[in-house]
């Protein structure tokens, strides 16, 4: 509870800055024109969003409730009908005949985000490390590190498919005959060194965007005051990187929780061992099972949504408000570093 | 000056092991990142024949993968025309729309900003499955399953918020004061962002366009279920399902040849501009 607390106030802070600086603005009799203009500019981007996002989400979740007739006739058509069946989807999926499936497509989602998260994260902070230390060849590494996530991840998929081939690079550098490509644990290995590979360099960039903001001076200081390089790292180095490393590593999270790509084309479709939720619920909409995919999708859904809100709530990732915190940044520079050294 | 002094003269008391120790980081990362992308070079480069060679470089070097890749009958110039296609429209689309959002949710102030900012940026959160699977069920009823505007449209949904949120950072940091100089001078806000702040924020209009393009380009899950055409595939689909002329084997060396050709054209692009991108990337804190 207190974490939320901490984490509450200083958005309330945001809010009361915001009226009073919008009591200003009405003093000056501007606030109706600007609120027209405002209305105008942003209606096209939220008119958009609300057909490509928030309609094909509600009908998704209404389409869960229904089922396809799926009754094939005396030719083998299918015969096409929808028919309310309540939460039948769900129960099948949860306890029912689908139950299996779908917990493991669970658990795999849940296991590939929680270890390539990690890993990337402490991959991508300490190639932020060395690269804010480099002195030579900042522009080659800064090159370098933007190839993995450039490479379209089909592209990738293919290009790991490739190296962990039977008679690939991978077994010829480890002198071993591992079949990577078929069911098991190699293969949930070979999706994340690939998945890893791609994206530990996005959350190194953007952690060495953080560490850039760090003053030199509290280094120099802490280094007066006799403190070692661990030391340092721990009181000034985490602590003050930790809103950038915040954000990546939500945005990360969440990529992770969808991902589909990758094992899709790097180990295949319907891999019991590599199957994550987004691909079983693919898999269901192009067999036109729409309720049962609609189900998963949903499902989906409401678990990315609840690990955002949760992590936004609880280690009070700042991703609205750190724009905030930009837009006066300029004034603001130095009460910004104490504040992030408070919390 | 006087601060800096004794820790240059620490450093250079360092043992020389130390004052190394982050160009091996360097060439670490650097490997790390390249080593992949190098094997996919030098594979696509062998002969056929070599494919299982695993030499650093090829022992002959050839560009018959290549050739495979744009031979007849496999559809791949048509595929890179597709995504041309998308990616560009999809680019263009999401600046015409998402630059005047961005201008109003980072100079004017209006009730429930927050909360619209916090919408949108949500929107690109939502997991494409959610989106995919009512849009196939409605798509297909409408006949727009292999149409360019069924792979268009669902590409708007992460594009979109990302492009309006990198946008937003780039028009907050240029100064204020520019508007309200012309808004001085007699510009209403609305003339104020066409005539002073358009032009100006033209960089990183730029790069939020190189970012969306890349995204676009990238985009598979969409691509592959609205399309089940082979002239309609674009080239992260086609590359999937790439099977090459040779049909008995896994074609490695061709499907490698192909992730060149699709790969290539971004990793220039990132290479020009690779300042521009890291300033995107990190003001929007953003993939």
């Amino acid at each position: 509870m207190t974490t939320t607390d901490t984490v509450a106030h200083p958005a309330d802070d945001l809010k009361q800055a915001h009226k009073t600086r919008k009591a200003g603005k009405r003093r000056k009799g501007r606030n109706a024109a600007t609120k027209r203009l405002a209305g105008v500019l942003v209606s096209p981007t939220l008119l958009v969003l609300g057909l490509v996002v928030l309609y094909p989400l509600l009908s998704t979740l209404r389409q869960s409730f229904y089922t396809e007739g799926e009754t094939l006739d005396a030719d083998g058509f299918v015969i096409k009908g929808e028919q309310f069946v309540g939460l039948a989807n769900y129960a099948d999926a949860i306890v029912g005949a689908g139950a299996g499936r779908f917990w493991n497509a669970m658990f795999n989602t849940t296991f590939f985000t929680v270890t390539t998260v990690i890993l990337e994260t402490v991959l991508g902070m300490a190639m932020a490390l060395v690269m804010h230390r480099a002195f030579r060849g900042r522009g080659l590494v800064r090159a370098s590190v933007l190839v993995p996530w450039a490479i379209p991840t089909a592209v990738s998929g293919l290009l790991w498919r490739w190296i962990f081939a039977p008679d690939g690079v991978a077994n010829g550098l480890l002198g071993q005959q591992v079949l990577w490509s078929t069911d098991g644990p190699q293969a949930q290995l070979a999706v994340i060194i690939a998945e890893v590979w791609k994206t530990a360099p996005f959350v190194g960039l953007l952690t060495l965007a953080g560490l850039q903001m760090i003053p030199q001076e509290l280094y120099e200081a802490a280094k007066v005051d006799g403190a070692t390089a661990w030391r340092r790292f721990w009181s000034i180095t985490l602590p003050l990187v930790k809103p950038a490393l915040l954000v990546a590593v939500l945005f990360r999270l969440l990529d992770a929780l969808r991902m589909f790509d990758l094992p899709f084309v790097l180990i295949g479709q319907q891999k019991y061992s590599v199957e994550t939720l987004s691909m079983l619920a693919w898999q269901e909409a192009t067999n036109v099972n729409y309720g049962p995919a609609a189900a998963y999708a949903t499902i989906m859904f409401g678990y990315v949504a609840l690990v955002a809100l949760a992590f936004v709530k609880l280690l009070g990732a700042d991703i609205i408000g750190e724009a905030h915190t930009r837009r006066r940044g300029k004034r603001k520079a130095r009460s910004k570093s104490g504040k992030a050294v408070m919390a | 000056m006087i601060t800096r002094a004794p820790s240059v003269r620490a450093k250079s008391q360092e043992p020389a092991w130390k004052r190394w120790l982050p160009n091996f980081g360097i060439a670490a990362i650097v490997v790390f990142c390249l080593a992949p992308f190098y094997w996919m070079l030098v594979t696509a480069f062998r002969r056929p024949s070599d494919q299982y060679d695993l030499h650093l470089m090829p022992r002959v070097w050839s560009v018959d993968n290549f050739l495979a890749v744009f031979a007849p009958g496999t559809g791949f110039g048509f595929a890179l025309l597709n995504s041309l296609i998308v990616a560009g429209v999809t680019t263009i689309l999401t600046l015409i729309v998402g630059i005047s959002a961005a201008y109003a949710l980072a100079r004017l102030h209006f009730r429930g900003k927050t909360l619209v900012l916090a919408l949108i940026i949500a929107c690109s959160m939502f997991p494409g499955i959610s989106l995919v699977v009512p849009l196939l069920k409605l798509f297909t009823d409408i006949g727009w399953i292999n149409t360019y505007q069924a792979m268009i449209t669902p590409t708007l949904s992460f594009a979109l918020p990302l492009a309006v949120w990198n946008l937003t950072a780039f028009f907050r940091q240029m100064p204020v004061e520019l508007e309200q100089a012309a808004m001085i001078d007699g510009c209403t806000p609305g003339q104020a962002f066409r005539k002073v702040i358009l032009p100006l924020a033209a960089p990183g209009v730029f790069t939020t366009a190189i970012l969306t393009f890349i995204m676009a380009w990238n985009e598979f899950i969409i691509a592959l279920s609205m399309v089940n055409k082979k002239e309609m595939q674009t080239v992260t689909v086609a590359i999937s399902k790439f099977t090459g002329s040779q049909g008995f084997e896994q074609p490695f060396g061709t499907q490698m040849a192909a992730g060149v050709v699709v790969t290539i054209p971004l990793v220039i692009a990132v290479l020009i501009f690779q300042r521009r991108i890291v300033a995107g990337l990190t003001a929007g804190g953003v993939k």
